[in-house]
């Protein structure tokens, strides 16, 4: 699964760190999620989504998908 | 943004604390398992009554560490969750595999002597450290 977790998070000027904070994650997960090693769960999506006031389709994109 | 340094240093203090209740039990059952197997044979020359307030206290802990282990588990987020289980998951496989075949050499006369129980404990701890370790790796 593609994600823009890292171009949103840069956007905003915040650091791994900051973002984990913000989601009650660790900064490694994280980094697995933006280098596309570990897909989140659907209640982190949805996390991610809210802080970023967006949907999780803006956010998140099955690669098979064009 | 203005919560997310306290959100973390909630989750970090969570995490120290979970760290430092498992660490302590696992002392207090590491502990209570050298009294309960040694206690016996050189301080109360196997009375019963003391042998077995031992065992229930070693059991005690044990129950105790478990506990902690699961909030522990708890507290990782959901990553941290996945690596330890698949740690245990790999654990659990090479124990109950090597853990059978190490038992039936004795039973097949390939082995001289009796196989101890403690081997299998010491397999498995260095089975789900490295088993960790990767786990990290791989998501590093």
């Amino acid at each position: 699964m593609k994600n823009r977790l890292k171009v949103l998070r840069a956007e905003r000027d915040w650091t791994q760190a900051q973002l984990a904070a913000e989601l009650e994650v660790s900064r490694q997960t994280i980094n697995a999620i933006e280098k596309g090693k570990f897909d989140p769960s659907l209640p982190l999506a949805f996390k991610a989504a809210r802080l970023f006031g967006l949907s999780i389709e803006e956010i998140f994109q099955d690669e098979a998908t064009p | 943004m203005n919560d997310s340094k306290a959100d973390g240093d909630d989750r970090a203090a969570n995490s120290n604390r979970n760290t430092t209740r498992l660490k302590i039990w696992t002392a207090a059952w590491v502990m209570t398992t050298a009294i309960a197997a040694f206690g016996a044979k050189l301080v109360w020359d196997f009375a019963p009554l003391p042998t077995i307030g031992a065992q229930f206290l070693n059991l005690g802990a044990g129950v105790g560490m478990i506990i902690a282990t699961c909030r522990y588990v708890q507290g990782l987020d959901e990553l941290q969750q996945m690596i330890f289980l698949q740690a245990g998951a790999i654990t659990l496989g090479v124990g109950l595999v090597v853990g059978l075949s190490y038992d039936l050499l004795e039973d097949v006369r390939l082995i001289a002597f009796e196989p101890e129980i403690s081997h299998l404990v010491m397999l498995m701890c260095l089975t789900f450290l490295l088993a960790t370790i990767v786990g990290h790796w791989r998501y590093r």
